[in-house]
């Protein structure tokens, strides 16, 4: 049986801003994938557990709240931390970020950033496209 | 991570290699059989508890405050939720983890070491329940969870699956989805060892309650009216399970307000209650075993297809069935001869 892929949508920290995870986690169940959302307001220990428990391929932090620069390493950490591979796993960014920020934030671990107005297809590409070579390294 | 890895993992509390081992047995890998194999010894000590009900009713909620409950009471809880994956695309929107959410801890249900959550697709499969939910189950009773809920895809009448792998069923119902008709038909609402009427602080829910109350007390008589027919003996064995579950355990009907934790005491009392009776009475043992012999003849069948496809012309069968030179009837038989026949043969 083909292996399905599975993407962790989440929300992180105080930022109620939700209808783009929510279209996304929507869109990304339409591509085929097995979506698992978190709903708001998650701490980057909670999102770094569910992952890792879920055993997630792919995980997508939404965040409108500008904390993106102290938020999501801490997410990526944490999953090491709890015995994954952040490695393994592609992990992705979305919402309103600097451009000067997505630099930052690739040299932190992150695949790519998604900023508004990104078609939702260039995501789902993006994943089936890298998914296939972070897999190899497992 | 090998077979090896994820067993020894599993067994020494490492929840990565059960997550692991989850998606291994989920998606089939070669590597699920051995893993099987070897923790199979380790299982059995679990309580399951499946929670059933149409969607909405409020199950995931009820399983949020109930972990939280038993975390209180000391025990380690592991969780199944499951949602229904599509027929068109094979996606899923697993949406049950989000209500993971306590009264007083909220943090602490997420990242709590004694908490393990997994949500699973059904992948087109009816019933309620994943192909593969009594395997992580197992998976699950071996790492050490005392509880195990596993919570359906939300139901309709006749999603009745979640017998097969608990050992005590609750089925939730909620305020206004119908009359008592509804609540008297065959189906789900035959299945609970306990039945709770959730969103009780909507109008209607003492109606709902009456419902459950006189559909149970009628249950009560069936089971009297088996007992006392002439051919009593026959009656039983032709109502079987539904003779033997309400045979000395009458299932209790309770009122909550999951988001409010109201009512989730009470419910996790009557969850060990039905457990301690299950042993007692010796029905555990009944119900186990024919959940172990269901799970063999699985495994063979499968087994057995395979060995048909390797070992057997069934493709040429498959043409003159087409022809019509053969039916489906004889061709059976001579797949069976065949395999018997070649089976031993390397």
């Amino acid at each position: 049986m083909e292996k399905k892929i599975r993407v962790l949508v989440a929300k992180v920290g105080l930022d109620g801003h939700d209808r783009g995870a929510k279209v996304l986690a929507r869109f990304l169940r339409d591509s085929g994938f097995e979506v698992i959302y978190t709903g708001l307001h998650r701490t980057p220990q909670e999102v770094a557990m569910a992952a890792v428990d879920e055993d997630v391929d792919v995980v997508g932090i939404s965040l409108h709240s500008g904390a993106h620069l102290a938020l999501v390493p801490k997410v990526v950490n944490y999953i090491r931390e709890y015995g994954g591979n952040p490695d393994e796993m592609l992990i992705l960014v979305g919402g309103v970020i600097p451009t000067d920020d997505i630099v930052e934030l690739k040299k932190m671990g992150v695949d790519e950033v998604f900023i508004p107005g990104t078609p939702i297809s260039e995501i789902v590409e993006f994943i089936k496209k890298k998914l296939p070579e972070k897999r190899k390294k497992k | 991570m090998n077979a090896e890895e994820v067993v020894e993992g599993l067994l020494s509390g490492n929840r990565r290699a059960l997550a692991r081992a989850i998606t291994y047995v989920e998606n089939e890998y070669p590597e699920s059989k051995e893993i099987m194999k070897h923790i199979f010894p380790k299982t059995g000590r679990a309580h399951v508890v499946g929670l059933t009900g149409f969607p909405g009713v409020g199950k995931s909620t009820l399983v949020s405050k109930l972990t939280e409950e038993f975390r209180r009471r000391g025990k380690k809880v592991g969780i199944i939720a499951i949602d229904p994956g599509s027929p068109f695309t094979g996606g899923a929107l697993l949406g049950d983890r989000l209500r993971l959410d306590g009264m007083d801890s909220r943090k602490a249900l997420w990242t709590d070491p004694g908490i393990f959550f997994r949500s699973m697709s059904s992948r087109g499969r009816a019933g309620g329940l994943a192909a593969k939910t009594g395997d992580v189950v197992r998976l699950l009773d071996a790492f050490g969870f005392d509880v195990i809920l596993v919570e359906t895809v939300g139901a309709g009448q006749s999603e009745v699956d979640i017998i097969e792998v608990a050992d005590t069923s609750v089925v939730v119902m909620m305020p206004e989805t119908g009359d008592e008709i509804q609540v008297n038909k065959a189906g789900i609402l035959e299945i609970g060892d306990i039945y709770v009427v959730n969103k009780a602080d909507l109008g209607g829910a003492e109606k709902v309650e009456r419902w459950l109350k006189y559909m149970l007390s009628l249950d009560e008589e069936s089971v009297q009216m088996l007992s006392q027919m002439t051919h009593a003996d026959e009656a039983k064995v032709a109502s079987g399970e539904f003779f033997e579950r309400r045979k000395g355990w009458s299932p209790p009907v309770i009122k909550t307000v999951a988001d409010r934790g109201e009512g989730i005491k009470k419910l996790a009392d009557a969850i060990e209650e039905h457990f301690e009776y299950m042993k007692k009475s010796g029905l555990i043992e009944k119900r186990r075993r024919e959940r172990v012999k269901r799970e063999l003849f699985e495994i063979v069948m499968n087994d057995v297809i395979k060995l048909v496809k390797e070992k057997t012309n069934y493709r040429d069968l498959i043409m003159k069935l087409l022809k019509g030179e053969t039916d489906p009837y004889t061709a059976a038989e001579q797949i069976v001869e065949e395999v018997i026949q070649n089976a031993g043969k390397g």
